[in-house]
């Protein structure tokens, strides 16, 4: 979002478009753009060698998107508490609380009402946590920790309260998972392209390289939508605008950049800190929500398992920035979805293939921009990816299980001087101290 | 008249140096029983009733022992996270170390054929090494490249959990035709003997179903060690130097990133301690499995905090954190949610914390005042005279 360039200032004293870099056409939207181009096109490539055609098939994509959402929510979450200056480890418990409230509400009234009590939900844990950190200036960490542990042993608290009785158990309930949710969410898809007609999905059938790969990810991306999935993606644009176009997203962001000067010019720190995580819960909240219909629709105990983590980890790697959230969530989403689409083994050893070869990619562009650690970094894991790929036949799951973490590893390894996290982040703020 | 303020003035400077450790546990614990018995009446629930039957759990030689027993291994992840947050460093990933060290101790462990004196140090070392090497990772990343230590060991437990899945799946599992996922059994040369002796020479006599781990002795010697370290080694002060104030650390000669990577280190090799506890001393395991228990780094963290870093605060804590699981673990076969203690337990970790906080602050503002105060008198003396 911040990518793209300011408007010049007016009464130039020297000459600015002397000085500017040249306007290129790979920037800001168009550079998002090719950047998925030429995924697309490095997938597509191992696809037709690891012999691995689930890789680019619709379902996989549609698997990986759906799996996406939640960690997406989560980040996105993380992101209004860190731009408003907490750091928020405590993501995972304000999920949980999220899945157990959309379990019960859901039960009782539909879907929509689940979503909205998933939110709820997550609120009440961003604001418990946000009364230790602003209020009493508790360690973030601390804090977030805190609410790891307080969100899960709630959520097992309210099951047992709720879903044990004989009511509940009638309709299904136990103390792990709450009754079904009747009704479902409204589904939708692309008309003509993925709909009746399905033009997508026949190209994709045809199997020919990249054409076929394209198709197969847009129909992923189109076909059986489900609404939950639009108003995420939907509020995932909107918080760019929210955060950077917005009188009140310049106050949430300076209350995390420099909080003494944003409060000496009338913003109040803690005000822009208890929304700021209250946002963030309700984001959390609202992804466990989203978990609810994942599955069988219901909450299920231990189903955010570590998605809240996921979304730390996508906000990490996305360099604090919605867009990059959203990229880091979809990779990660992505090969989930590949890990647990048929054939796995093949697929994620065509996976390794991909990230082996866009691993090369990156390496020329660092060398050509002279950054010699990172090339260095990058062709070590290249020629490891390579190595595995050439060394089994087939890839045990595990290796993606542990992949979105080991790429925030490595992103946090190879890019730490470029990340810019908010430069208040994790320092608690009292009134009229000069931070 | 004198000696009632000198009486005062003591009250008020032991009140000073243990009120926030001694008032804040208390006013937690308050906070967390009301919580508790809130959420209780909430469900519907007699919250006396409840309490009462906790005590009527606890109120046993049994239940004494199994809290010793579980107490020790939570004492032992306590010092272990500990040592980090002594000089500020957040080690989120002992949990990671602790397991991976745990599966490589009882892997190697079950191989060897050594006499008892040389077995069990054999698997304590290995369990160490592992878990230093683990820490090693996070510390060399941030003061090779400044990652945060936080991100980066979080990200490493999900891995090690990948890679203890996958090692114990494919190499290390042992095939005995079951089908838990399990290492070998250590053999008995390499297990720690009981400690129920000294509960019969205090003339109580022991419950069959239960045994004094001799994994106790290990984590006094831990708490014993931990003290040494920190309040009496100079080693320990420049570590606590350096978490109070970094630059003053600096400036008198630490050397800021080779005290990083040796507390993480450290820190991390204390974590491949807790492993021991149910690989060496606990008839239930003596293995590493799909059973293995979990999260006890976790656990750490939160003893650790309760504990405020303190070898024998930890110790108070450890045991408080087992009493309210061992306590609350019955209560749903008497019609109550078990689930309340961990309602106890969130709800007194959060409410110390913060109850921490704030006297810490109140205590600084307080100091501030009083060299404020302190220096104020000296200027205007000097003015009295000449005028």
């Amino acid at each position: 979002m911040s990518i793209d360039p300011d408007p010049a200032p007016t009464g130039p004293l020297v000459d600015e478009e002397a000085i500017a870099e040249p306007a290129r056409w790979y920037q800001g939207r168009n550079l998002t753009i090719l950047i998925t181009l030429i995924a697309i096109v490095v997938v597509s490539v191992a696809r037709i060698i690891a012999d691995a055609d689930r890789l680019t098939s619709s379902s996989t994509v549609g698997t990986g998107l759906r799996l996406a959402i939640p960690i997406a929510l989560a980040g996105i979450g993380g992101l209004y508490a860190e731009r408003s200056g907490t750091v928020n480890i405590g993501l995972e418990g304000m999920m949980t609380l999220g899945t157990v409230m959309a379990g019960w509400a859901g039960w009782h009234w539909g879907p929509w009402a689940a979503m909205i009590a998933g939110i709820i939900g997550g609120v009440a844990g961003g604001l418990l946590m946000s009364l230790a950190t602003t209020t009493f200036g508790v360690n973030h960490i601390i804090a977030g920790f805190a609410i790891n542990i307080i969100g899960p042993g709630v959520a097992r608290f309210l099951a047992n309260v709720w879903f044990t009785t004989p009511e509940a158990a009638a309709a299904g309930g136990s103390i792990t998972s709450s009754p079904r949710v009747d009704g479902n969410l409204q589904l939708f898809s692309l008309p003509v392209f993925s709909d009746q007609q399905d033009l997508l999905g026949d190209l994709e059938k045809k199997g020919w390289f990249l054409l076929s790969d394209l198709a197969g990810v847009l129909r992923g991306l189109t076909a059986d939508i489900r609404t939950d999935t639009l108003i995420a993606v939907i509020l995932i644009v909107a918080t760019g605008y929210i955060v950077w176009r917005t009188p009140f997203g310049l106050r949430l962001r300076s209350a995390g950049e420099k909080p003494g000067a944003a409060e000496s010019l009338g913003v109040s720190v803690a005000m822009m800190r208890h929304v700021g995580l209250a946002i963030s819960g309700g984001f959390a909240g609202l992804g466990g929500a989203v978990l609810v219909f994942a599955g069988a629709n219901q909450y299920q105990q231990g189903q955010v398992a570590g998605r809240g983590f996921l979304g730390l980890a996508s906000l990490v790697f996305g360099n604090w920035m919605p867009a990059g959230v959203a990229a880091g969530a979809a990779v990660f989403g992505y090969a989930q979805g590949v890990a647990i689409s048929l054939d796995s083994g093949i697929s994620v050893r065509g996976l390794i293939l991909a990230a082996a070869i866009g691993l090369t990619l990156l390496a020329i562009r660092a060398a050509a921009r002279r950054r010699w650690n990172e090339m260095s970094l990058e062709v070590a894991v290249a020629v490891l990816a390579f190595i595995a790929y050439a060394a089994v036949d087939e890839v045990n799951r595990q290796f993606v299980f542990v992949t979105p973490y080991v790429v925030t590893l490595i992103v946090v390894t190879v890019f730490a001087q470029r990340l810019r996290p908010p430069a208040a982040e994790g320092i608690p703020y009292f009134k009229g101290q000069s931070l | 008249m004198a000696e009632a303020t000198a009486n005062e003035r003591v009250v008020d400077r032991l009140v000073k140096r243990l009120g926030p450790n001694v008032v804040a546990p208390l006013l937690a614990g308050i906070v967390a029983i009301l919580a508790s018995s809130v959420s209780l009446l909430a469900g519907g629930h007699n919250p006396i009733r409840a309490f009462a039957e906790i005590g009527n759990v606890l109120w046993s030689v049994e239940s004494l022992v199994l809290i010793l027993n579980r107490g020790a291994w939570y004492y032992v992840a306590g010092v272990a996270v500990a040592i980090g947050f002594k000089m500020g460093l957040f080690n989120i990933g002992a949990d990671g170390q602790y397991r991976l060290g745990a599966l490589f101790a009882a892997y190697l462990g079950a191989k060897a054929d050594l006499p008892p004196v040389l077995h069990v140090p054999y698997v304590i070392v290995v369990a160490v090494l592992v878990g230093g090497m683990w820490a090693a990772i996070p510390g060399l990343l941030k003061v090779t490249r400044g990652v945060n230590e936080v991100i980066s060991t979080i990200m490493l437990n999900f891995v090690a959990t990948g890679l203890t899945a996958w090692l114990l799946g494919n190499y290390f599992r042992f095939d005995d035709g079951s089908l838990i996922s399990a290492t070998k059994r250590i053999p008995v040369s390499a297990r720690l003997p009981n400690l129920d002796r000294i509960f019969e020479t205090f003339g109580a006599d022991l419950p069959r179903t239960v045994d004094l781990q001799g994994y106790i002795f290990v984590a006094v010697l831990v708490g014993i060690g931990y003290y040494i370290l920190l309040f009496r080694s100079r080693f320990g002060f420049e570590l606590r130097v350096s978490g109070l104030n970094p630059a003053a650390a600096k400036s008198s000669g630490v050397n800021p990133k080779r005290m990083v990577l040796t507390t993480i280190i450290l820190s991390g090799a204390v974590a491949g301690l807790i492993g021991i506890g149910p690989l060496l001393s606990d008839p239930q395991h003596f293995r590493y499995s799909d059973q293995f228990p979990l999260t006890l780094g976790f656990t750490g963290l939160s003893l650790a905090l309760l504990g405020r870093n303190h070898p024998v605060g930890i110790a108070f804590a450890a045991i408080v954190w087992h009493a309210i699981e061992r306590g609350t673990q019955p209560l749903t076969q008497k019609g109550f949610p078990q689930e309340i203690g961990q309602i106890l337990q969130g709800a007194f970790l959060l409410t110390a914390v913060i109850v921490f906080e704030v006297m810490q602050r109140r205590a600084q503002r307080e100091a501030i005042r009083e060299a404020a105060t302190k220096a104020a008198i000296r200027t205007e003396e000097p003015e009295e005279v000449t005028a």
